[in-house]
């Protein structure tokens, strides 16, 4: 397999390496740019933020879990490489120096690249944009000051972020030994799967990546389907909101903001910046995962999961598709394609509970889409990630509430019903206990905010 | 003045563009090797086997040793050599080196050190206190016990009682640059290390032990590390020693660094604490006596325990003056990882203890816990000088204290052992080796700690005064109860707490320091000492004294990498002691250069040495006016030497830590912090909407370095306290061992609005042109928010919210409930 990239400009061209390399050691142990740190080595940390150039524009992402593949046809740009060409810091790197943003000095490679891709968009809401970047030494005050300098300054003639990529060979027709490929389009994929039913199909990487960087495995054939552009598509019609399954959480939260806003709301929580660029919904569903989190509000708003097997096509609801624990409804060849959300009227409200508020995954993640009609719950549908082993509804409390007033009283008697769909376990998370207790007062929570009431810390201020 | 200026840290414009070299990002000569541990899947048990073919086997493997193979010493222990490097007979917990693997890439040691074929005879491990108690498996023969006055009897007399139990969880350092080092060996088999650590004189004694040469065969540099907080003061010893003994036997460059899992897994981290306590008061508050129980579980080997534990007793009275008070400190051997320094070390465990009886007498009586807070104080030096009696009226004025200008006796070494070469004098963990009998007793009336030391220097009632109308305390206490009424779902909490520290080294002859300055005949200075920069700015401030010390700008004085071979025999960098310590030695070593020249210069111009004037880069002689250059070429042709070593040792202090007994600090840092929080009674989640710091550093050195000290101790002291949670499970495997699972303070967990102040003072005792020491008192400002949330909780019903740390979400609405349901 050939790649081909720019980096810090210049063209790169690799062959014979393994699919599986990543960003991150190929920089610093081939190329010798030790300014990209490995901190985590898993995508949390985020000191090895790179940025990355397509066209869908500049992205943030972890060098870490990013193998060389996924950068072909991009642009990267690594921290040596973003101060101007003379010398001259980028507005981001000088307030960084001006404001003391750095003390250790390890995370901050990282920290500037993260605020560099904001500064080019004009983002300026930082804890958004730094919630997958950890600092030990500051306490994060003095780096906001140096954001929030750095948004007042221009961006240079020459930021490097700017640079297009080149175009570039389509990679698949240097497939060596079929052992890894650069998809371009979801028939190809369809006949990949075919030809490899154990091959991994590769989004984002920021789940996969960790079997390579922590897992230490060999992921045997590997299918790259970040230059899928037909599985990167998202349709808003009148009947359904479509999302090809390589479409990323970012894109995706950014169309349902008119649709389904809490869900968007909750996605910002999902993983970081630098996770949402890469991670894919087709990925986050596929996986299998019982605390992702896009499944369980998928599942509450009535998603459909299309699947594709060669020429031959099937539709599953969402909830339907995790059958237990590591267990999925999907067939050897068969990939996910695509899922879809019916449209409706908004009722969905999304609460994700974790230890911390950023970037953590979730110990219980309920989601909630009631239908009220003349005071009465009309239609129910409530779904959760982290009780069970798979995202699953509640269905024994759904019908506990239809058909019922929608009233406190109507939540209370539900109280045993939470107990028949869920007997959650207690782990490194959260206890069986809380979660399930944390469950009922999210019901609780969602009664309360329809009828006004203020739940949410973040609303709060001093 | 260049000190006191708020320059920016030294590799400020490094960090930001990447240049910046951490221990792997050197490049090393060709062929470098790169290790990996192969550790321990059980917590206890005998090896009944180790296959290791494998290993040996897989791709790039060059090398693999087990304790069999090492060549000289199997020990990596900063105390009493019960840490081998490599497993004998038994292991002792999860993630226990067993074998070493070199190879040609990190990633095919990695791999290959997963491959060994392991057989254990397994033992039931003591994971809990409980367990530790009930086995009595302990460090030293039993508990160490501080008493003044009779505790127990004070609390019968008393008109109230309450007592309790307070978990306290340990806390992972999570420096960004995990362990690393490289060793290549020289000609003749000297090595030399580059390791990531605060502790450099360690790294170099153990590396020489483990290769047989003395130590000046060995010489280590660290130029800097991506964080340290205390985890780097005795966890690097293995993978330095690891890299020169392979460096030594294959005759190539190794590097060693571990992945955050392995890092987290193998490394110790914070002591978690159990403290039971017993506090008699009366109904104005006012603490009679207190008696605690303190426990720790110190894992598998000493390592630096006793003295965390120690410090730990000693801040169990914080800023309060305790009539009577009783510490009993159960120092626990339990099978995980060895519990080692943290940023306040032992001192935030104490600290919080006494915050916790504090606040729970507050609830008992229904006072504000700032009221409690008040009238327990200690006395301000002030009010003390002035003759007036502290608030709590046992105060007093403050005599002059026998000794109090004397340094310690110029003899020191004299009483002490001869350490062998094995016995590493310079850790912390050494045994301490002062004859007890130097130690003075206070003078009667004074007050003093638990631990007999007059507080002579105590300015927090004129600090919490400042901070709490400055932060508008009262007013915001009482929106907080009006929130509170009209507020179902969210509650409110606000709290103020304060912070002593005392500052030095307990290990009394660990207070010293030496520096190693040249001034070349261009006029520029090359400085070196003995602290390592680890991110705290030290290197920056120390450069800012010797500029301030030839009247030149920072520019012209070369910060170098620490470095066993220009200074030798240093401390850690640790204790808070960087500035204290090598401030002073450096400018010794500036005062002694310049001495010279103004000698000659006074010589040659007729005038006075003291009349020589260095400032703005000029050196003035009289009429003449020259260039700090031209007066560095002069001083050279005229023969005189520019180059000097400094030292320092800190004066009046003198411990006795088996009694308990003496002045181990040679003053307090003080600080208080006002925090604000929303908890959510649906779920225990919660916010912190607003802190307010001030923060005493003294005469500051730097006050832009300072202000990023309080701030990231804050943050990372409200991390501890509440997000911050280790889980083992009952095999004694660590669960969260990684960032997905174990959660430091993200960026959108500071406070939404962040005060933070710097008081105006300086240090009463003669420190570096009168600064105090910064590092981790900044840290046990973040007590505010444990006390604040506790607050918020107390607001859901009528019992003692009893928050144990951290206060994760969970444990919030475990805590609503139990005050909602009256238990």
């Amino acid at each position: 397999m050939k790649i081909s990239f720019l980096l810090n400009g210049e063209r790169v061209d690799l062959t014979g390496v393994s699919p599986q390399t990543t960003l991150l050691d190929w920089l610093r142990e081939t190329r010798g740019l030790t300014g990209t740190k490995e901190g985590c080595n898993e995508g949390d940390c985020g000191a090895c933020t790179v940025m990355v150039r397509d066209d869908g524009g500049l992205r943030a992402l972890n060098a870490c879990i990013l193998f060389l593949p996924q950068l072909h046809g991009r642009s990267v740009v690594t921290v040596e490489g973003l101060a101007s060409r003379d010398g001259t810091l980028h507005p981001v790197q000088k307030a960084m120096v001006t404001h003391h943003g750095s003390q250790c000095g390890f995370c901050t490679p990282g920290i500037v690249m993260s605020l560099a891709v904001a500064h080019a968009s004009g983002e300026t809401d930082f804890d958004a944009v730094l919630a997958g970047n950890l600092c030990r030494c500051t306490g994060y005050a003095p780096i906001i000051r140096a954001a929030e300098a750095a948004a007042r300054e221009k961006s240079p003639e020459d930021f490097p972020g700017r640079i297009p990529p080149e175009k570039v060979d389509r990679a698949e027709d240097d497939l060596t030994g079929g052992a890894a490929a650069v998809i371009e389009s979801a028939d190809a994929l369809a006949d990949w799967c075919l030809a490899h039913p154990d091959g991994r199909i590769v989004g984002g990487a920021t789940d996969l990546g960790l079997h390579v960087t922590k897992g230490l495995a060999d992921l045997g054939p590997m299918a790259f389907v970040g230059r899928c552009a037909d599985l990167k598509t998202i349709r808003i019609s009148s009947r359904e909101t479509w999302f090809g399954a390589a479409v990323t959480i970012t894109d995706m939260a950014r169309s349902l903001i008119p649709l389904h806003p809490d869900f968007t709301a909750m996605l910002s929580r999902f993983g970081s910046v630098q996770v949402r660029n890469a991670a894919t919904i087709g990925g986050n569903i596929a996986n299998g995962s019982p605390i992702g989190d896009a499944p369980p509000a998928l599942i509450a708003l009535g998603a459909v999961l299309h699947l594709r097997r060669g020429a031959e096509r099937r539709q599953v609801p969402l909830e339907d598709f995790y059958i237990e624990y590591g267990k999925q409804d999907r067939q050897p060849g068969e990939f996910v394609e695509a899922v879809s959300v019916p449209r409706q009227v908004d009722r969905l409200a999304c609460y994700k509970l974790s230890k911390r508020f950023d970037q953590d995954i979730s110990a219980v993640c309920g989601c909630f889409s009631i239908h009220v009609q003349d005071g009465r719950v009309a239609r129910a549908r409530i779904a959760f990630g982290g009780m069970a082993g798979v995202p699953k509804r509640a269905r024994a409390v759904e019908a506990a509430l239809t058909g019922k007033p929608w009233t406190d009283d109507t939540i209370a008697a539900a109280w045993a019903a939470w107990e028949e769909d869920f007997a959650p376990l207690s782990d490194m998370r959260a206890s069986a206990h809380y979660r399930l207790e944390a469950a009922r007062n999210m019901l609780i929570r969602y009664y309360l905010e329809d009828l006004g009431a203020q739940t949410r810390v973040r609303a709060v201020s001093a | 003045m260049t000190v006191a200026r708020p320059l920016p840290h030294d590799s400020a414009e490094l960090h930001v563009t990447g240049a910046a070299r951490y221990v792997d990002d050197i490049p090393l000569p060709a062929g470098a090797l790169n290790l990996a541990f192969g550790t321990s899947p059980v917590a206890r048990g005998r090896i009944l086997s180790m296959d290791l073919d494998a290993v040996r086997a897989a791709p790039g493997v060059v090398a693999v040793l087990t304790a069999g193979d090492l060549p000289f010493a199997n020990d990596v222990s900063p105390s009493i050599h019960d840490e081998p490097l490599l497993a004998v007979e038994e292991v002792f917990y999860v993630g226990q080196p067993l074998f070493v693997v070199a190879a040609v890439s990190h990633l095919a040691a990695r791999k290959a050190a997963k491959l060994a074929k392991l057989e254990f005879e397994e033992m039931e491990p003591l994971l809990t206190i409980d367990a530790a108690l009930a086995a009595d498996s302990r460090f030293e023969d039993g508990p160490r016990i501080y008493e003044k006055g009779d505790a127990r009897a004070a609390i019968a007399a008393a008109p109230l009682s309450a007592r309790g139990r307070f978990e306290i969880g340990g806390q992972e350092h999570f420096y960004l640059e995990g362990q690393a080092a490289a060793a290549v060996v020289q000609e003749g088999g000297d090595m030399l290390v580059y390791s990531s650590t605060q502790h450099p004189t360690e790294i170099q004694h153990k590396v020489a032990e483990a290769i047989g040469l003395p130590m000046h065969a060995v010489r280590v540099e660290t130029r800097r590390m991506g964080g340290g907080f205390g985890g780097k003061e005795s966890q690097g010893n293995a993978l330095a020693v690891s890299c020169a003994v392979i460096s030594r036997l294959t005759g190539r460059p190794c590097r060693m660094r571990y992945d955050r899992d392995d890092d987290m897994v193998i490394t110790g981290k914070r002591h978690d604490f159990r403290i039971d306590y017993t506090v008699g008061f009366d109904e104005t508050g006012r603490i009679h006596g207190v008696d605690f129980l303190q426990y720790t579980r110190c894992g598998w080997s000493q390592d630096l325990s006793l003295p965390v534990a120690d410090r730990a007793m000693l801040h169990a009275d914080n800023a309060y003056l305790l009539p009577a008070c009783r510490i009993e400190s159960h120092r626990l051997k339990t099978n995980m990882c060895s519990a080692t320094a943290f940023r306040g070390f032992g001192g935030p465990q104490g600290m919080v203890g006494i915050e916790r009886v504090v606040d729970h007498v507050a609830h008992e009586l229904g006072l504000d816990p700032l009221a409690v807070r008040r009238a327990n104080f200690y006395a301000d030096f002030k009010d003390m000088e002035a003759g007036a009696a502290g608030p709590g009226g046992a105060g007093g004025p403050s005599a002059p204290r026998p000794g109090d200008a004397g340094t310690p006796p110029e003899s020191i070494s004299d009483e002490m052992k001869q350490g062998g070469p094995e016995e590493d004098l310079t850790s912390r963990g050494a045994a301490g080796l002062l004859a007890p009998d130097a130690v003075h007793a206070a003078p009667a009336g004074v007050q003093t700690t638990p631990y007999g030391m007059p507080v002579e220097d105590c300015i927090i009632n004129a600090m919490v005064d400042a901070l709490a109308e400055e932060s508008q305390y009262d007013e915001r206490r009482a929106e907080v109860a009006s929130w509170n009424e009209s507020q179902p779902i969210l509650k409110k909490g606000i709290a103020l707490t304060p912070v002593k520290f005392g500052i030095s080294f307990t290990l009394t002859h660990l207070n010293q320091a030496g520096a190693l300055v040249h001034v070349y005949q261009d006029g520029s200075v090359h400085m070196n000492h003995g602290g390592t920069e680890m991110g705290q700015g030290l290197f920056r401030k120390v450069q800012q004294v010797a500029a301030e010390g030839f009247g030149i700008d920072p520019a012209q004085v070369r910060i170098t990498a620490t470095d066993t071979g220009k200074v030798p025999n240093t401390s850690a960098t640790a204790a808070s002691s960087g500035s204290d310590l090598n401030g002073m030695a450096v400018k010794a070593a500036c005062d002694t250069i310049r001495g010279r020249m103004a000698e000659l210069l006074g010589r040659l111009h007729q005038v006075p040495p003291s009349a020589v004037i260095f400032a703005g880069g000029k050196v003035i002689a009289g009429a003449t006016e020259m260039t700090f250059a031209e007066a560095a070429a002069l001083t050279y042709q005229n023969r005189v030497s520019l180059s000097a070593t400094g030292f320092y040792r800190t004066p009046k202090v003198e411990w006795d830590r088996i009694a308990g007994k003496g002045r181990p600090f040679y003053y307090f840092a003080y600080g208080a912090a006002v925090s604000e929080v929303v908890i959510d009674t649906l779920t225990g989640e919660y916010r912190i909407l607003r802190t307010d710091v001030l923060h005493d550093a003294g005469r500051s050195l730097n006050p832009a370095l300072d202000i990023g000290q309080i701030e990231g101790g804050f943050v990372q002291g409200a991390g501890w306290l509440t997000t911050e949670e280790l889980v083992w499970d009952d095999k004694g495997r660590l669960r969260t061992h990684a960032p997905s699972t174990y959660k430091i303070p993200a960026c959108g967990d500071r406070p939404d609005i962040f005060n933070v102040a710097l008081w105006d003072g300086e240090n009463r005792e003669e420190t570096i042109y009168r600064s105090k020491a910064v590092g981790e008192p900044p840290f046990m400002l973040g007590i505010s928010v444990l006390m604040a949330l506790s607050d918020a909780v107390a607001a859901c019903g009528t019992t003692y919210p009893a928050l144990d740390a951290p206060a994760t979400p969970e444990r919030v609405l475990a805590a609503v409930m139990r005050v909602r349901d009256g238990v």
